[in-house]
C-alpha cells in the first residue's frame, strides 16, 4: 500500500494535477466514445422502424 | 472441426455474431481496467527518481501501443479489401479509424502532462512526438478523406491506400527513439532484454494495454454494426428509392 490516506492519495506527490488529467482525460474520452456509439446507434433504429413504417410492408 | 470461415466475412452474417461477442469484450475490457487501475495506484511502488508522475505511463504507454497496433490493423483490413474486393473488410478498417484516432490523442495528451513536470516542457519536436503527432494526422486525414467521397465503394478503395501508405509511419514512430537522438526515453519493454523496470509496474502496464485491447474490440464491433445497417438501408434506398 502506497498511501497513508485518502488527501496523500489525491495529492499524488504533489503531481495530482497532472496525474489526474491524465486518467481523467482518457477516462472522458473512452467514456464518451461508448455513450457516442450509443447514441448512434438509436438514432439509426429509429430512422429504419420510421422508413419501415412508411413504406407499409417491408420485406 | 471444420468452420467455414468464408460464411462470417459476409457483413449480414457477421452482425449477429459481433453482436454476440460486445457483452463478453465489454466485460472483459470492465474488468481488466479495474485490476489495471489497481495495481497502478495501490501495489505499483513510488518511482525512485520521478515519485508519483510515473504513473501516467500506466495510460500513456498502452495508448501509445494501441495507436500504432490499430493503424496497423487497418492497414491490413485495408489490403485485404484491396485484394478481394471484401466489403467487410473495408468496413472493419473504416470502424478501427476513430478509435485509433482517440488513443493517439490520449496518448499524446498524456505524454504533454507528463513531459511538463519531468522534462520541464509540454511538447518539444523530437522525432518521437513528432512522428505520433503525425499519425494523429493519418487517421483524421483517413477520416476526413472517407467522408469526403460520396460514393461509398470509392471511400473504400481511396482510404485503404491512405491507411497503407500511412502504416509506413508506424514503424518509423517504433523506431524513432534509436534512430534519432530524441528526448523521449527509449523502449522500456523489449522482447529482446529484460525490462527496464520493476515486474509490478511492468504488469500494470501489461494489464492496462490488455484492457484498451479488450474496450477497442467491444468499441470497433459496436461501429462496425452501426455502418453495416447504414450501408444496407442505403442499399436499399438505391433500389427501391419509390418506396421511401
Amino acid at each position: 500500500m502506497n498511501w497513508a490516506g485518502a488527501a496523500e492519495f489525491f495529492a499524488m506527490g504533489g503531481r495530482g494535477f497532472y496525474v489526474w488529467s491524465s486518467f481523467g482525460l482518457t477516462a472522458l474520452v473512452l467514456i464518451g466514445e461508448v455513450l457516442a456509439l450509443r447514441a448512434r446507434r438509436r438514432a439509426l433504429r429509429r430512422t429504419l422502424a420510421e422508413r419501415t413504417s412508411q413504406s407499409g410492408s417491408e420485406d | 472441426m471444420a468452420i467455414n470461415w468464408f460464411k462470417y466475412s459476409s457483413p449480414a452474417a457477421f452482425y449477429p455474431v459481433a453482436g454476440r461477442l460486445i457483452p463478453w469484450f465489454c466485460a472483459l475490457a470492465v474488468l481488466l481496467t479495474l485490476l489495471g487501475l489497481y495495481i497502478s495506484f495501490f501495489v505499483a511502488p513510488t518511482d525512485a527518481t520521478q515519485g508519483e508522475v510515473y504513473r501516467i505511463i500506466f495510460v500513456h504507454v498502452p495508448a501509445a501501443w494501441m495507436s500504432m497496433l490499430i493503424f496497423v490493423l487497418m492497414a491490413g483490413y485495408s489490403a485485404l479489401g484491396l485484394a478481394l474486393n471484401a466489403r467487410l473488410s473495408y468496413m472493419m478498417a473504416s470502424a478501427l479509424a476513430p478509435t485509433g484516432a482517440l488513443f493517439t490523442f490520449i496518448c499524446l495528451w498524456t505524454g504533454s502532462f507528463w513531459g511538463r513536470p519531468t522534462w520541464g516542457t509540454w511538447w518539444e519536436w523530437d522525432a518521437r512526438m513528432t512522428s505520433e503527432l503525425i499519425l494523429l494526422f493519418l487517421y483524421i486525414g483517413y477520416i476526413a478523406l472517407r467522408a469526403a467521397i460520396d460514393d461509398v465503394r470509392r471511400a473504400d478503395r481511396a482510404s485503404a491506400l491512405l491507411a497503407l501508405v500511412g502504416v509506413v509511419n508506424v514503424p518509423i514512430i517504433y523506431f524513432s527513439v534509436k534512430w534519432w537522438n530524441t528526448l523521449h526515453q527509449g523502449a522500456s519493454v523489449s522482447l529482446t532484454k529484460a525490462p527496464s523496470m520493476a515486474m509490478t509496474m511492468l504488469w500494470g502496464m501489461l494489464i492496462m494495454a490488455l484492457a484498451f485491447w479488450m474496450y477497442a474490440i467491444a468499441v470497433v464491433l459496436m461501429r462496425v454494426r452501426c455502418e453495416i445497417l447504414e450501408r444496407d438501408a442505403a442499399a436499399r434506398e438505391r433500389f427501391a428509392p419509390e418506396r421511401v
